[in-house]
C-alpha cells in the first residue's frame, strides 16, 4: 500500500521543514496563523471572473518559500495532487455557463474564465495552508490555538491524534502486509475479513490507548496540558501580520496589475 | 467528500466555521462533565486509528472496485457522539494542514458535513434507538447500515448547498444533486456494511467496549415515538425544500444565488466602487454582470489558452494593459523571490 508510505513520508517531510531556523520560522506562530487566515479569506472573496487581480497575491507564497528556504518542487507536487477535485467540478463551468466571449475569432464559453480563476485560487489556497504548517510545525501551531483560547481538551486530543497517526499507520501497513502475503493478488480486503481485520485493529488500538494512558500517569499526567511559557509576541511579529494584511487588502481593493499595465502602456504611447 | 477552499465563499466558510465551533464547544462541555481523563488518550489514539484505517481498501463483492471508510459513524459508536465529533474534527484538521485535503477555510464545512450529521443526527436518531433494546447481529447490521447511509446523504446534500451558496461554480442545483446523492448512496452502503461487520466483531470479542460507550454517553431516554416524530418532521421539511428547489427554474435559481453572492462580496468602499464603475463602463463586454470587478481576465486566459490578443468587442487598450500588467506582476513576484534568495546565499557565503 504505497499510499500509507506516502502519507508517512509527507508528514515527515513537513515536520522536518518545520524544524528549520529561518526568518519565517522564527515569527510567532499566532502571527503566521492569522496572516494565513486573512490571506485565505481575501483570496476566497475575489469574484469568480477574476484572474489578473489575483496575481499580486503570488508574492506571499513566493516570499515565504524563499525566505523559509522551502523546496519548491515538493510543494508544487503537493499542490497538483490536491487539484483533481477542484478541476473536476471546475471543468463543468464551461459547460454550464452559456455566456460567451470572443478571442481571436474563436467563440469560447465564459466558463473558461471562471475555470482558470478557480484553478488559480485553489493553487494559492492549498499552498498557503502547506506553507503555514511547513514553517510552523504542529507543536507551535497548537500553542497558537491555545493562545486563541481553544479548550485544552481539544488541543491535547489533537496533539495525541497527530502523534499517533505515524504509529497507527505503521500498524495498518503491518496488518496489510500480513494480509496480502496470505491472500495474494487481491486489490483490497475480502468482505469476509472486513470485520475481523478492522475489529482486531480496534482492539489493539484500545489496548494501546490504555498503555498510553498508564505511561502518561506514570509521568505525572493529571489531565493538564503543560506547554510551558508561550513565546512572546514581538514588534516584528506584529509588523509581519499588519504589513501582509495591508498588502492583501490593497491587492483586493485595487487591481494592481491593471494599474501597472495602464501606467506602462500609457507611457509607451 | 472534502470540500476545497477554492469552492467556497468567505461568508459560507465563516458561517460553517461558527456552526462547527458551536457544536465543538457544546461537545467539549458535555465530555468535561463525565470525563475521566482516561478518555483523552483514547480519543487521540482512536482518531489516529480512523485516520490510518481510511487508507485500507475493501474489495466490494461482485465488482472489481474497492471502497473505504469515512469514519464519522464508527467514531460515534466507539467514543460516543461528543468525543466522536471532536475526534473527527482533529482528523480533518490534520488532513487539511498536511495533505491539502480540503482547506482551512472549508474546514468548518467539512467538519460539519462529515462529523455533525453522523454524530448528532444519524447516531442518536437512528443507530441508538435501534440498538437500544440490546445488541443482536441483525440490529447491529440494520442500525449501522441505515445510520451511515443517512448520515452520508445529509452530508452530501449539505455539500451541494454550501457549494451553490458560495457561487464559485456554474453547476445547476438539480445536476449537482443528481450527481452527488446517488454516488454517496453507493459509498454509504459500502461503508455501512463495513461498519456493521466491524461493530459485530467488536461486539463478539469485547462487548464491554460498546457497552461502556452506551452507558457513559446516555442521551437520556430516547423514545422511539419522539424519534419517529422528529424524523417525520425532518422528512416533510426536506421534501418541501427539495420540491421548492426542483420546481423553480434551475437556471433562475442559480442566477439569483450567484447574484446575491456576488453582491455580498462587493461591499467595496465608495470611492473605489466609483472608479471601478468608471473603468467598467469602458469595458462593456460583461454587461450582464454589473456587480463584477471590471478588469479583464480575458487577457490572462487568452494568454494561457490562445496566445492571441485581438478583441473585437473590447477596448483593446484595456486588455493590453491587463496583459502587460499581469505579466509584469508575476515577473515582479518572481524577481523579488530570486533577489531574496540570491541575497540570502551571499550572506550565507560571507558568514561561512
Amino acid at each position: 500500500m504505497s499510499n500509507i508510505e506516502n502519507t508517512t513520508f509527507d508528514m515527515r517531510v513537513l515536520d522536518n521543514l518545520a524544524s528549520k531556523e529561518t526568518v519565517i520560522h522564527r515569527i510567532h506562530p499566532l502571527a503566521k496563523l492569522l496572516t494565513t487566515v486573512i490571506y485565505l479569506t481575501v483570496v476566497a472573496s475575489f469574484d469568480r471572473y477574476e484572474i489578473t487581480g489575483l496575481l499580486p497575491l503570488f508574492l506571499f507564497p513566493v516570499l515565504v518559500i524563499t525566505l523559509a528556504e522551502l523546496p519548491v518542487k515538493h510543494l508544487m507536487k503537493k499542490m497538483l495532487l490536491a487539484a483533481p477535485f477542484v478541476l473536476g467540478i471546475g471543468i463543468l463551468n464551461p459547460v454550464f455557463d452559456h455566456q460567451v466571449f470572443v478571442v481571436g475569432g474563436l467563440t469560447l464559453s465564459k466558463g473558461w474564465i471562471t475555470f482558470f480563476s478557480l484553478v488559480l485560487k485553489s493553487g494559492l489556497m492549498v499552498l498557503a495552508a502547506l506553507l503555514l504548517i511547513a514553517t510552523t510545525g504542529m507543536d507551535k501551531l497548537v500553542s497558537a490555538l491555545r493562545m486563541l483560547k481553544v479548550p485544552k481538551l481539544f488541543v491535547l486530543q489533537l496533539l495525541l491524534t497527530y502523534r499517533y497517526i505515524a504509529v497507527l499507520l505503521e500498524e495498518v501497513s503491518l496488518i496489510w502486509r500480513a494480509y496480502s502475503l496470505r491472500a495474494p493478488q487481491q486489490k483490497g480486503i475480502h468482505h469476509k475479513a472486513w470485520g475481523s481485520l478492522i475489529g482486531q485493529l480496534i482492539l489493539r488500538t484500545f489496548e494501546r490507548a490504555q498503555r498510553v494512558y498508564q505511561a502518561m500517569c506514570l509521568r505525572g499526567f493529571t489531565g493538564e496540558y503543560n506547554t510551558g511559557e508561550h513565546a512572546r509576541i514581538t514588534v516584528g511579529d506584529i509588523v509581519y501580520l499588519v504589513a501582509w494584511s495591508l498588502f492583501f487588502i490593497l491587492a483586493r481593493v485595487y487591481n494592481i496589475p491593471m494599474i501597472i499595465g495602464s501606467l506602462l502602456t500609457g507611457v509607451v504611447k | 467528500m472534502h470540500m476545497a477552499d477554492a469552492l467556497i465563499s468567505p461568508v459560507v466558510g465563516g458561517t460553517m466555521w461558527a456552526a462547527t465551533a458551536g457544536v465543538a464547544a457544546y461537545s467539549i462541555k458535555k465530555i468535561q462533565n463525565d470525563l475521566d481523563e482516561k478518555k483523552i488518550p483514547l480519543m487521540g489514539v482512536t482518531a489516529a486509528f480512523v485516520f490510518a484505517a481510511q487508507m485500507i481498501n475493501f474489495t466490494i463483492p461482485g465488482t472489481g472496485s474497492s471502497g473505504h471508510i469515512g469514519g464519522g459513524m464508527l467514531l460515534a459508536i466507539l467514543l460516543g457522539p461528543y468525543a466522536g465529533f471532536l475526534a473527527m474534527a482533529s482528523i480533518l484538521l490534520i488532513q487539511a494542514l498536511f495533505f491539502a485535503d480540503g482547506g482551512l477555510l472549508a474546514l468548518g464545512c467539512n467538519i460539519f458535513n462529515l462529523g455533525f450529521y453522523t454524530c448528532f443526527i444519524a447516531y442518536p436518531l437512528i443507530y441508538k434507538p435501534i440498538i437500544a433494546k440490546g445488541y443482536t447481529p441483525k440490529r447491529i447490521f440494520g442500525a449501522s447500515l441505515l445510520a451511515v447511509v443517512i448520515g452520508l446523504q445529509l452530508g452530501a446534500f449539505s455539500v451541494v448547498l454550501e457549494t451553490l451558496l458560495s457561487g464559485k461554480t456554474e453547476l445547476p442545483f438539480s445536476t449537482f444533486v443528481l450527481l452527488m446523492q446517488p454516488i454517496h448512496l453507493a459509498i454509504g452502503v459500502v461503508e455501512g456494511l463495513i461498519v456493521a461487520a466491524v461493530v459485530s466483531f467488536v461486539w463478539k470479542e469485547r462487548p464491554e467496549i460498546l457497552e461502556k460507550v452506551a452507558m457513559g454517553e446516555s442521551l437520556g431516554k430516547v423514545s422511539i415515538k419522539r424519534v419517529s416524530v422528529v424524523l417525520a418532521v425532518a422528512a416533510i421539511v426536506t421534501g418541501g425544500v427539495l420540491s421548492w428547489f426542483a420546481s423553480a427554474n434551475p437556471d433562475g435559481l442559480e442566477w439569483s444565488i450567484f447574484k446575491t453572492a456576488g453582491v455580498e462580496e462587493l461591499e467595496a468602499p465608495d470611492g473605489i466602487h466609483q472608479t471601478m464603475a468608471e473603468i467598467q463602463s469602458k469595458v462593456a463586454f460583461l454587461p450582464d454582470y454589473s456587480f463584477k470587478a471590471p478588469e479583464d481576465e480575458n487577457p490572462a486566459s487568452a494568454d494561457e489558452s490562445e496566445g492571441s490578443a485581438s478583441w473585437p468587442d473590447v477596448n483593446s487598450g484595456t486588455s493590453v494593459s491587463g496583459l502587460v500588467g499581469g505579466g509584469l506582476t508575476l515577473a515582479l513576484a518572481t524577481i523579488i523571490g530570486f533577489a531574496v534568495s540570491m541575497f540570502k546565499k551571499r550572506k550565507h557565503n560571507q558568514t561561512a
